[in-house]
């Protein structure tokens, strides 16, 4: 009902606005207003996730708005449902860049979802803003990656464990989809590259929403129980964490004895868990709400105002769509158009203030520098910070640590221009990204 | 600031001769006098304690070891508070309090006194932060201070967790803890304690004594000291350039892995009868509506979620009772999904009888249909249902095999139902005329049994119980719009398998799945476990399509 008055009320606008411009402006300026494309799922598995960001958007759209727009004109959100539904993630996105003809898209959530919609803003040269920690290993001319790369999350979270809490056995515990197998990929290289052994290493792959933790819990309990410090390093996605939280809790493993780092579990998802059995794990993200910055405060308080509940948490990937809509504005504002080619040029070089301090910018191969932080869950749901990177960390598209993509690198700046370059053959791979 | 380094005036003669007198009868009370002495440890633990919340977070652990030196009872209450998060201070005041949650704000009481202090908002205290290498701090110093504690539960809990991380300081300790300990649990797990340390000593004969003291014995790091004993340097050599003691461990070790060998089985077979439980119950209310009616209702998992949303719905009403509040949630889950499925029957199904593709489709939509209705009440976010005290944690059998409490009371929950459901179908006029009207429904027409009535009864018991299922599942997965799409394959998957129309087919066949479901786990992982429970099936099916307990006689050509 709400979007329907909200349409109802642009549309007003817009034509409002018609009337009093097409007295004086000439015909070429029939355009009034820049589309910007929302593609989250409001409906299905991923819905518990992506509805915030896509209140987020409407909320970041309405503030510009207020400031007078972009480049003289209103933004207008064009909000499409992808129902959680790969393939309807690249149906929907071809509707919004051809039969709507948005500016830029700000959307996706899982990797899988994120590749089905890469052919075609890719063939439609399309912009698109990804906004959520992924696997890496990808670097495309059309999309801007403000989430985190594997050397922005789970490489720091590893240093921290093996540092600070002087972890020697590790369990890569993840649900069996592209995100976690690559990072485990990455991450088993990288424990190897540091001397840890292969019998030291456990990895286990569950199905997305397992909900019988019994055996894998008492695997790792048994796995750990060798003497030497253990760990779980956790890229368990969504709904799949709460069991396997309780289940720990239950089989008597505490974050002091046995510390869990997520990659996936931010103060949305705790926000639906009953988070006694948590308290004392760990995640490791680029914000936490409880950072205690100007810009975060102000933040939240615009968030909490927007949507009308006090209590309503910020996350991750929130601060990345912040991010992400704020470059594009002042992009397009250098730039001057809204075309493609343009704004993406000019997006490279681009600096925005992080929420949790220090100046994100875009770099060459199309990825933030922003800083790593380690929190503590607390029982309220928020997270203590216990550690945290030295300054900002550039966002790696190619790890370091595969052999296969160690000598990759990618530039979308002259004379490489080039997704995947390889550095020893000096050659750009055919692939389009 | 100026007012307080002022300089008193000075004292006459004669006043100071008295205040030395009155500081020498002081001493002397001190000297003679306890509770003179106490109140002087008691301004000592206050003084610590208030060093709890100016302390740096790197500085607490050096606060933390001040108070653990104070001999005073209130201590250890102190520190768990600490380690719970429980610990706060009046922003105001300074005051350390203890804070419980209590509607918006915090209900408060002296940290030292336990004295009530009423009621505060949320932004009128603040915590005092624990990290998990402080919570390890408070462990072992909360261990050291509980170790005569009068409860010999706690006592061995301080034993194993003292035991842990042994030092010369603590095994002194533990021997003068043996020589007047009574309790024979604790006293075994002292000896164990000290064995560990014996055995890392250097004397020969108290170390293979030591050795002997660990035989059989399931402590993790007994298990862990003597496997260390058979390792190897990188050289080729052994560590222990002891033979005798090697062989001896050895041996021990071979003794302690045959008994964790018997726990680890014990504990697969725990899970797999888990497992089953949970799918017995999800299935049996199926075993209703598609076994004895022969609906397929594909909607079946979301009449599950309403049940754990009642749950939800429960623990929000009655905040203060979270204990008792499941007690209410299993009735409440069965009126209202059984009312929604008496809805459902007669307002979908009644229609749709003897078209099993269009039943499939409606109530296919229907669950989408409820999914989204949820989804547009509560949200899409998953909702917290807490877990009552009663549930969390587990059953200690002994160290090495633990059930867990929610597990176990899901599975004898899983089996009430089943006996009552059971009890209703083979006992009361309802079931009777359910199992009439299953057989031949118009021969109990004829016999003047309302069908219509008994339709709908039976797909409301059946949609009773898929809620009551969905308040056990609740304890154990998220509360979600998508709860019951996790479940529905599994519940036609036991069904079918077990047998339709027939309960113990459900019963028996749903263990069975857990079961083995469980034993292939740590050969085949989750995944692949899954395929092949399924390949399974499939083949079953193939030789016995009526599954494991097919009806027979007449009522089967139906």
């Amino acid at each position: 009902m709400n979007r329907l008055i909200k349409t109802l009320r642009s549309v007003g606008a817009v034509t409002a606005l018609t009337v009093l411009t097409g007295l004086a402006a000439t015909p070429a300026q029939a355009e009034d207003t820049i589309k910007v494309g929302i593609l989250h799922s409001l409906s299905g598995t991923m819905a518990i996730s992506e509805t915030t960001l896509k209140d987020t958007m409407l909320m970041l759209i309405e503030a510009q708005n207020k400031k007078g727009g972009l480049l003289g004109k209103k933004l207008e959100p064009v909000v499409v449902d992808p129902a959680s539904n790969w393939p309807l993630f690249a149906e929907k996105a071809r509707e919004l860049l051809q039969k709507q003809k948005v500016a830029a898209i700000f959307g996706c959530w899982t990797s899988v979802s994120r590749k089905s919609v890469l052919p075609v803003v890719e063939e439609l040269n399309g912009l698109l803003f990804y906004p959520v920690q992924y696997e890496g290993e990808e670097s495309s001319k059309n999309v801007f990656y403000t989430g985190a790369a594997p050397n922005q999350q789970a490489i720091p979270a590893v240093d921290y464990l093996m540092n600070d809490l002087k972890v020697k056995r590790w369990v890569l515990a993840g649900t069996d989809y592209v995100y976690p197998r690559t990072t485990n990929k990455i991450l088993e290289a990288y424990l190897k590259s540091k001397g840890v052994k292969p019998a030291d290493i456990m990895i286990n792959y569950t199905p997305f929403g397992h909900s019988d933790w019994q055996s894998i819990v008492a695997d790792i309990k048994k796995f750990g129980s060798t003497g030497k410090k253990t760990a779980v390093v956790s890229t368990i996605n969504g709904d799949a964490n709460v069991p396997f939280y309780k289940e720990l809790g239950n089989q008597g493993i505490t974050a002091d004895k046995l510390p869990v780092v997520a990659f996936s579990v931010g103060e949305e998802e705790l926000s639906g868990i009953d988070t006694k059995p948590l308290v004392g794990h760990l995640a490791a993200w680029n914000y936490f709400m409880s950072v205690d910055t100007q810009e975060n405060a102000a933040f939240i308080k615009q968030w909490q105002a927007f949507i009308k509940n006090p209590k309503r948490v910020t996350n991750d990937p929130m601060e990345a769509h912040y991010i992400g809509f704020n470059m594009w504005v002042k992009a397009v504002e250098k730039a001057g158009t809204t075309d493609t080619d343009a704004v993406a040029k000019a997006l490279i070089g681009v600096e925005f203030p992080n929420l949790t301090g220090g100046v994100a910018k875009m770099n060459k191969a199309h990825h933030l520098s922003k800083p790593v932080l380690i929190g503590e869950i607390q029982e309220d749901g928020q997270f203590q910070t216990v550690w945290q990177t030295k300054g900002l960390v550039d966002g790696d598209a190619w790890s370091d640590f595969l052999p296969e993509s160690k000598p990759i690198i990618a530039d979308w700046t002259p004379p490489i221009n080039c997704g995947n370059y390889n550095t020893k053959t000096k050659k750009c791979s055919g692939q389009k990204y | 600031m100026l007012k307080l380094i002022e300089t008193p005036p000075k004292p006459t003669r004669r006043e100071t001769l008295f205040l030395l007198l009155v500081s020498c009868l002081w001493a002397a009370a001190l000297l003679f006098i306890d509770p003179a002495l106490a109140r002087a440890e008691a301004d000592a633990l206050a003084e610590a304690a208030n060093q709890l919340k100016t302390a740096p977070m790197a500085e607490l652990e050096q606060a933390i070891g001040r108070l653990a030196k104070i001999n005073d009872p209130r201590v250890p209450g102190l520190f768990k508070a600490l380690r719970d998060g429980r610990l706060f201070y009046v922003k105001a005041s300074g005051r350390m309090v203890l804070a419980d949650p209590k509607d918006d704000g915090y209900a408060l009481a002296d940290a030292l006194s336990g004295e009530a202090l009423g009621e505060t908002g949320r932004f009128d205290v603040k915590k005092i932060p624990v990290n998990n290498a402080l919570r390890n701090v408070l462990g072992v110093a909360i261990a050291q201070l509980e170790l005569n504690a009068p409860d010999a539960r706690q006592r061995l809990r301080a034993v194993e967790s003292i035991g842990q991380n042994l030092n010369a300081d603590s095994a002194a300790l533990l021997r003068r803890q043996a020589e007047q300990e009574t309790d024979a649990a604790v006293r075994e797990a002292i000896a164990v304690a000290l064995a560990l340390a014996d055995l890392a000593g250097t004397d020969k004969s108290s170390r293979l004594k030591a050795i002997q003291t660990l035989e059989g014995s399931l402590n993790q790091e007994a298990r862990n000291r003597l496997a260390n004993l058979q390792e190897k340097t990188d050289e080729g050599g052994f560590v222990e350039p002891d033979s005798d003691i090697r062989n001896h461990a050895a041996a021990a070790l071979k003794q302690i892995e045959i008994k964790l060998e018997l726990n680890h089985l014990g504990e697969t077979l725990f899970f797999g009868l888990s497992l089953g439980a949970v799918l017995v119950l999800s299935a049996i209310g199926l075993a209703i509506t598609f076994g004895v009616m022969g609906v397929i209702n594909m909607a079946h998992g979301e009449l599950m979620m309403l049940g754990a949303y009642t749950t939800y719905v429960v623990q929000t009403l009655m905040p203060g009772h979270i204990d008792g509040s499941l007690f209410v949630a299993v009735p409440a889950a069965f009126v209202i999904a059984g009312l929604v499925g008496i809805a459902i029957e007669r307002g979908i199904i009644r229609f749709l009888y003897g078209r099993p593709l269009e039943t499939l489709l409606a109530t296919f939509g229907l669950s989408l249909f409820l999914q989204q209705t949820v989804r547009s009440i509560f949200s899409p976010l998953n909702r917290s249902v807490s877990t009552p005290s009663w549930m969390s944690g587990s059953l200690e059998i002994n160290s090495a095999l633990s059930l867990t409490l929610n597990r176990f009371y899901i599975t004898l929950f899983s089996l009430l139902v089943f006996l009552a459901l059971l009890a209703i179908l083979k006992r009361t006029r309802l079931g009777l005329e359910v199992r009439a009207v299953s057989q031949n429904r118009a021969m109990a027409k004829a016999m003047g049994i309302r069908t219509d009535w008994v339709d709908a009864m039976t797909f409301g018991l059946g949609s009773g119980i898929a809620g009551v299922a969905g308040v056990a599942l609740s304890q154990l997965t998220n509360v979600g719009p998508n709860l019951g799409q996790a479940y529905i394959v599994d519940s036609f998957m036991v069904v079918v398998f077990g047998g339709v129309g027939n309960l113990w087919g459900t019963l028996v066949g749903g263990l069975a799945l857990g079961v083995a479901d469980k034993i292939l786990e740590p050969y085949a992982g989750t995944v692949l476990a899954k395929i092949l429970m399924l390949v399974f099936i499939i083949l079953f099916i193939q030789k016995r399509p009526r599954g494991l307990f097919p009806q027979k006689g007449r009522a089967a050509e139906a």
